[in-house]
């Protein structure tokens, strides 16, 4: 699934810019726990999460994760944006909740990350 | 150059941009994709082009294209572009007996164009849209510059994947043979880190330089992450627990990378305790942001080859982490993949 599409489900919002959205998503991960992120997390899949600080995304950064979405209406702070930016992860704001952001996407036959 | 068979770069392990040997070529697809995205049609397209009158005899056109080894031409009358005409039309006028008929008579007069600054998805969009083999390319003031064919997408495509590649090639070569390039009996690159403590917006920052370092020395991906993760859990739990900061060194051998954090304190009251899953003595804030749940050791400990840690109240603690470079063995090692439904 390309995440283009997923935004498209999520009715999710851009806040990091130049983006690539055709990039293809091989699996998803909702977590607010950290070292879940990099036990379970996998190369290139998206992950969900209600945390915005900036080690949200340099944990996606170590797990070589592809794009972060924000649940709840959450707008991550400017210095999560900056680094975001940096290390070319797109950041996504939706406004609904962890659980009913991975029921849709699990609805679609997005894959979970797991060993 | 033969190398040595414990390398940090096992052969086929070498990537140009992140698969294994075992792995079909994912990242050289996408590659393509990044690259139909950011090449101009007016990158990869034929300038100057050959045009032909209204007036050309089909004759003439027969001659012009021969000549030149090309399948088609815009037509041109007072510069404006009027229509377009194919090998495909002269066939038909040969097989109709119509040689002498004009280029005007014979061609396709509504001509589908493309803008030389649209990116070459574009052009591919349109090739698979209509079954036409070739569009004539316009300026933003819409002047002929140029004209694409399909060929003219795969060169282009080549063209920029060569040049990147051996740009890539050239760079990860040199780093790569570090190794092979200073002889000595015991080569090892150390590399050295100051943590910072309580100063929870530059965590992390050492690991990702670590991660660079690696992918720079030509580490394939799947071992990168696993040091990237490891060397992670530590810098936190650094950062998060002492209170003077404390250091990570990291030592990169042909076959094993080592790292060793430490610290000056407060130390760790029970190892063992602390090695159990969920034990944490993290304060509640660094728990809202995410870490501190007593897992960090444990996920070390699950990407680690080896992992010693030793701690005295009041003195510090040294954890020390290796992990093989070419340990086909370790299930970690493999490449990834995600659990299908």
């Amino acid at each position: 699934m390309k995440l283009r599409e997923i935004i498209h489900i999520l009715e999710g919002k851009v806040v990091s810019d130049h983006a690539n959205l055709d990039v293809e998503i091989p699996c998803a991960a909702g977590a607010d726990l950290m070292s879940d992120v990099l036990a379970f997390g996998r190369p290139g899949a998206v992950l969900l999460t209600g945390l915005t600080n900036p080690q949200v995304v340099r944990t996606a950064e170590i797990a070589d994760m592809a794009a972060i979405v924000f649940v709840r209406g959450k707008v991550p702070p400017p210095e999560t944006i900056a680094l975001a930016k940096e290390k070319g992860i797109p950041l996504i704001t939706v406004p609904y909740t962890l659980f009913e952001m991975c029921g849709r996407l699990y609805e679609r036959g997005m894959a979970s990350c797991d060993l | 150059m033969k190398r040595a068979p414990t390398t940090l770069f096992p052969q086929g392990a070498i990537t140009t941009g992140g698969q294994e040997e075992t792995a079909p070529s994912k990242t050289g697809i996408t590659k393509i994709q990044e690259l139909v995205y950011e090449l101009k049609i007016k990158q990869v397209m034929t300038t100057p082009v050959v045009t032909v009158s209204p007036e050309t005899t089909m004759g003439e056109l027969k001659e012009i294209l021969r000549t030149r080894r090309i399948s088609g031409t815009p037509v041109m009358e007072r510069g404006g572009l009027v229509g377009i005409v194919s090998i495909e039309d002269l066939i038909k006028a040969l097989v109709q007996g119509e040689i002498d008929a004009r280029v005007s008579e014979r061609m396709t007069p509504e001509v589908v164009t493309l803008r030389a600054e649209d990116s070459v998805i574009e052009a591919v969009r349109k090739f698979s849209e209509l079954s036409v083999g070739r569009f004539p390319v316009l300026d933003e003031n819409g002047h002929l510059v140029g004209i694409i064919t399909s060929v003219d997408i795969t060169r282009g495509l080549l063209q920029a994947i060569g040049l990147d590649y051996h740009e890539e090639e050239i760079q990860r070569y040199r780093a790569s043979h570090i190794f092979e390039d200073i002889l000595s009996d015991d080569t090892s690159l150390i590399l050295q880190y100051d943590i910072p403590c309580r100063d929870f917006e530059r965590g992390g920052e050492a690991s990702s330089k670590i991660r660079r370092a690696l992918y720079h020395l030509g580490g394939n991906p799947q071992t990168v992450r696993r040091v990237g993760i490891v060397a992670y859990e530590a810098e936190m739990n650094i950062m998060i627990h002492t209170t003077e900061g404390g250091k990570m060194v990291v030592e990169v051998q042909p076959n094993r990378v080592r790292i060793v954090a430490t610290d000056r304190g407060p130390g760790i009251e029970d190892v063992d305790k602390a090695m159990e899953p969920g034990y944490s003595t993290a304060p509640e804030w660094i728990r809202e942001l995410g870490f501190g749940a007593g897992m960090g050791l444990l996920n070390i400990r699950k990407f680690a080859d080896e992992m010693h840690l030793e701690s005295a109240v009041g003195v510090g603690s040294r954890l020390e982490i290796t992990i093989m470079l070419n340990s086909k063995s370790n299930p970690l090692n493999r490449s990834e993949g995600c659990s299908l439904r």
